[in-house]
């Protein structure tokens, strides 16, 4: 069994990894943040792209739950020596993995990994496609913060077209019954999106009165090439969190991003300060859930 | 230089031969070369003559031998996916006894001296007739003009930058223009680089929830539309490569209302498949253009049925399973084809004998300007032949003739398998297994 995708996922199951997170939570929480639960398995760490926060949360994951971590980072490695992605995941399970949690720049990386492999894979974000552990802590997050998602109202900003998280999210969060928007201007919308379970708008400032949460994502301002807004400011002015509109948000209302944030452009800079904005607390629940991850895919192994 | 061996006689008995007035229950007689009688019953040899050899066809639909419009064969430059022997043995597994070979080589075909090196090869393999298409611009680059006259010189007829598309229209319709004077066929891969830009599948529903760039099927469209003008400008006899798009149908259906010189073919991949088989991010679902949407398949099977699209046309593009082998958006674009193209339309358009052999050998041939393949079984016409087992069930896999094994049919029961190929009145394939091709000789052919 591996963890690839929200899409799909029964609300049953989502609801089960939430609750052993909880768990986890709490023994996180002791003097002695450890369980021997996976004491003798290996989980390999492949991250073929980028990755600080994810990473490390996975890797803290794994640690208290005692199981052994072998790393792999993509840059230096033997895959930039040409060795196949095939050649690379199959010379890892040699080395006694017993789990692979993957990032890749590539749609579907980790699902062929699981079929070269046979192993449980955890994908950890996959091109624009998903990246499901990021959806459960931060449905972690929300349930946490109002009790349960039935009714929520979660508006999610910015470049959905190329979002990885924003596909996970609005699976994770629908399924767990909220009501998800997604805003953006018409070139950062998906293309086709018949029959999600959202509506899309690129009107932010019609939704935002009756959002419960705000969740913002990364523009990329590095993306060259091709053109799909005019400037950053522009962007800014039709869809960054600025001052003016976190004001006009409901009291009880949150807002998140998933990092890395581009302070001035989706969010302004005081407004990721403000107690509301719950970003500390999104990096605190990834290892809680992400422990319940790899305890559920090897929890019936050992 | 030694004589070629004297081609085998043959008899071809208890098949349903496909005559210029259509299906037939009757021997075919197989003589120098030649198709020397069609009829019921005709005698056998008698005993002892080991000069005519028997062959048994019944149950099989004997038709002209296939005519591929768009093959990629990968030699010269690339022959760790495929090379002439190894597509010309693909080809006569899958029926095929002529193949237009793509020009995007390394280098490229686009002077006189490689088309020579690929149709040589071709002859000396022996096992299809290897027709090289030529590019029509330098290198393929799509700056000036390839060397046409000398292309032209070489037996060149079709003209393509295939694998891209010719994008500056100012070239192209010089291009059109230059080759108009000759009568040879500007053929193109007609997709808008900036709509294409970045693309690996169909864009659509299922590309937005894979999270993977679309290829809009406006690329297409557009390019076909830009096109269409100019050919009708020029006079210029202008070719559809692999039509993948609803819109383009429409569009190649008007122009030939009008009376336009423009045919078009469309891929056994195109009309099995939709996006919805890119689900699972195999790689083998990947080719450009890609697999579209139900409506754009009906749209090309209703085509097919009604002539609109004059040729199934493989598009066989071998890749080595290495590379195939890898996560879909880095994987290259391309499937395997000639072995299954025949079942896999057959299945696909669920159509007689007569269109199907149309569609695959008879309109192809004339397209390529290749007088002496596709031709319905009469006395005299040349022993190019293809029979097939009409309503055989079976399930395509490796091993395959072809070095790739990047098809995507691999695995699917399809009908109508693909028994007998006769090229150059020689027996080729036979029961799954290529029989030892002929040289032949200089200048044979054309």
């Amino acid at each position: 069994m591996s963890f690839l995708t929200t899409e799909g996922l029964p609300r049953a199951e989502l609801e089960s990894l939430l609750d052993l997170a909880e768990e986890f939570q709490q023994v996180l929480a002791r003097p002695i943040p450890k369980v021997p639960a996976l004491q003798g398995a290996a989980v390999a760490l492949m991250f073929f792209e980028d990755s600080t926060r994810t990473r490390l949360s996975f890797e803290r994951a794994a640690r208290a739950l005692s199981a052994d971590v072998i790393n792999f980072a993509g840059p230096g490695s033997a895959l930039s020596k040409g060795e196949s992605l095939r050649d690379t995941a199959l010379a890892l399970r040699a080395m006694g993995a017993d789990l692979m949690t993957v990032r890749h720049r590539a749609a579907g990386a980790p699902r062929r990994i699981a079929e070269w492999t046979g192993l449980p894979v955890v994908n950890a974000g996959d091109g624009a496609h998903q990246h499901p552990t990021q959806a459960l802590l931060d449905s972690f997050l929300l349930r946490r913060r109002f009790g349960k998602l039935d009714g929520l109202r979660v508006v999610i900003v910015g470049d959905i077209r190329h979002s990885r998280v924003a596909r996970s999210n609005m699976f994770a969060f629908t399924a767990l019954g909220a009501q998800v928007t997604l805003a953006a201007p018409r070139t950062l919308q998906p293309v086709a999106y018949r029959g999600w379970p959202v509506t899309v708008t690129d009107r932010l400032d019609d939704v935002l009165g009756e959002a419960d949460a705000v969740y913002l994502l990364r523009i990329q301002t590095e993306r060259g090439g091709r053109s799909v807004f005019p400037s950053l400011p522009e962007y800014t002015a039709r869809f960054g969190l600025t001052r003016r509109r976190f004001d006009a948000l409901p009291p009880e209302s949150v807002v998140l991003h998933p990092g890395p944030m581009n302070r001035g452009v989706e969010i302004e800079d005081s407004v990721a300060g403000e107690e509301r904005a719950l970003m500390t607390e999104q990096v605190e629940a990834g290892a809680a859930v992400r422990m319940a991850v790899l305890f559920r895919l090897l929890g019936g192994r050992l | 230089m030694t004589a070629p061996p004297p081609a085998p006689a043959y008899l071809i008995t208890g098949g349903t031969p496909l005559t210029p007035d259509g299906p037939v229950a009757a021997d075919v007689a197989l003589r120098d070369g030649r198709v020397a009688e069609v009829g019921p019953h005709l005698p056998r040899p008698a005993d002892g003559d080991a000069s005519v050899e028997v062959v048994d066809a019944t149950g099989m639909v004997v038709g002209p031998g296939l005519v591929d419009l768009h093959a990629h064969l990968r030699e010269p430059g690339e022959e760790w996916k495929e090379d002439i022997a190894s597509a010309s043995a693909a080809a006569a597994a899958g029926g095929y006894t002529a193949l237009v070979a793509m020009p995007n080589t390394d280098p490229p075909v686009d002077a006189g001296h490689l088309a020579r090196y690929v149709a040589d090869r071709g002859r000396t393999v022996g096992l299809a007739e290897v027709v090289p298409a030529g590019c029509v611009t330098g290198g393929g680059a799509g700056r000036g003009l390839a060397r046409l006259d000398e292309l032209w010189e070489a037996g060149v007829r079709i003209f393509t930058d295939d694998g891209r598309t010719v994008a500056d229209a100012g070239l192209l319709r010089r291009a059109m223009e230059y080759i108009s004077d000759r009568g040879g066929v500007i053929a193109q891969h007609a997709e808008d680089e900036g709509l294409a830009a970045g693309g690996h599948m169909h864009e659509g529903e299922v590309s937005s929830l894979l999270g993977i760039y679309g290829l809009p099927a406006a690329a297409e469209t557009a390019t076909v539309a830009r096109d269409l003008i100019l050919a009708e400008m020029t006079g210029a006899r202008y070719h559809v490569q692999h039509v993948s798009a609803a819109a383009a149908v429409h569009l190649i259906r008007e122009a030939k209302g009008k009376g336009l010189p423009v045919t078009a073919e469309a891929a056994p991949h195109h009309l099995a498949f939709t996006d919805q088989d890119v689900k699972g991010m195999d790689p083998v679902f990947k080719m450009y253009p890609p697999l579209r949407s139900a409506r754009d398949r009906a749209a090309l099977r209703e085509a097919v049925a009604d002539g609109t699209i004059d040729a199934v046309a493989t598009d066989h593009a071998p890749h080595a399973p290495h590379e195939k082998d890898v996560p879909f958006e880095e994987a290259p674009r391309g499937a395997a084809g000639l072995e299954t193209a025949l079942a896999a339309a057959r299945t696909a358009l669920e159509t007689d004998p007569v269109t199907l052999f149309l569609r695959m050998s008879v309109s192809p041939a004339a397209i390529a300007g290749l007088s002496h393949q596709g031709q319905w079984i009469r006395p005299g016409a040349p022993a190019n032949l293809a029979a097939v087992a009409w309503d055989e069930s079976w399930t395509p896999g490796p091993p395959y003739h072809s070095r790739s094994v990047n098809n995507p049919f691999t695995g699917r029961s399809l009908t109508g398998r693909v028994r007998l190929t006769f090229y150059r009145g020689r027996l080729v394939f036979r029961d799954g297994r290529v029989l030892t091709g002929s040289p032949a000789p200089a200048g044979a052919g054309r």
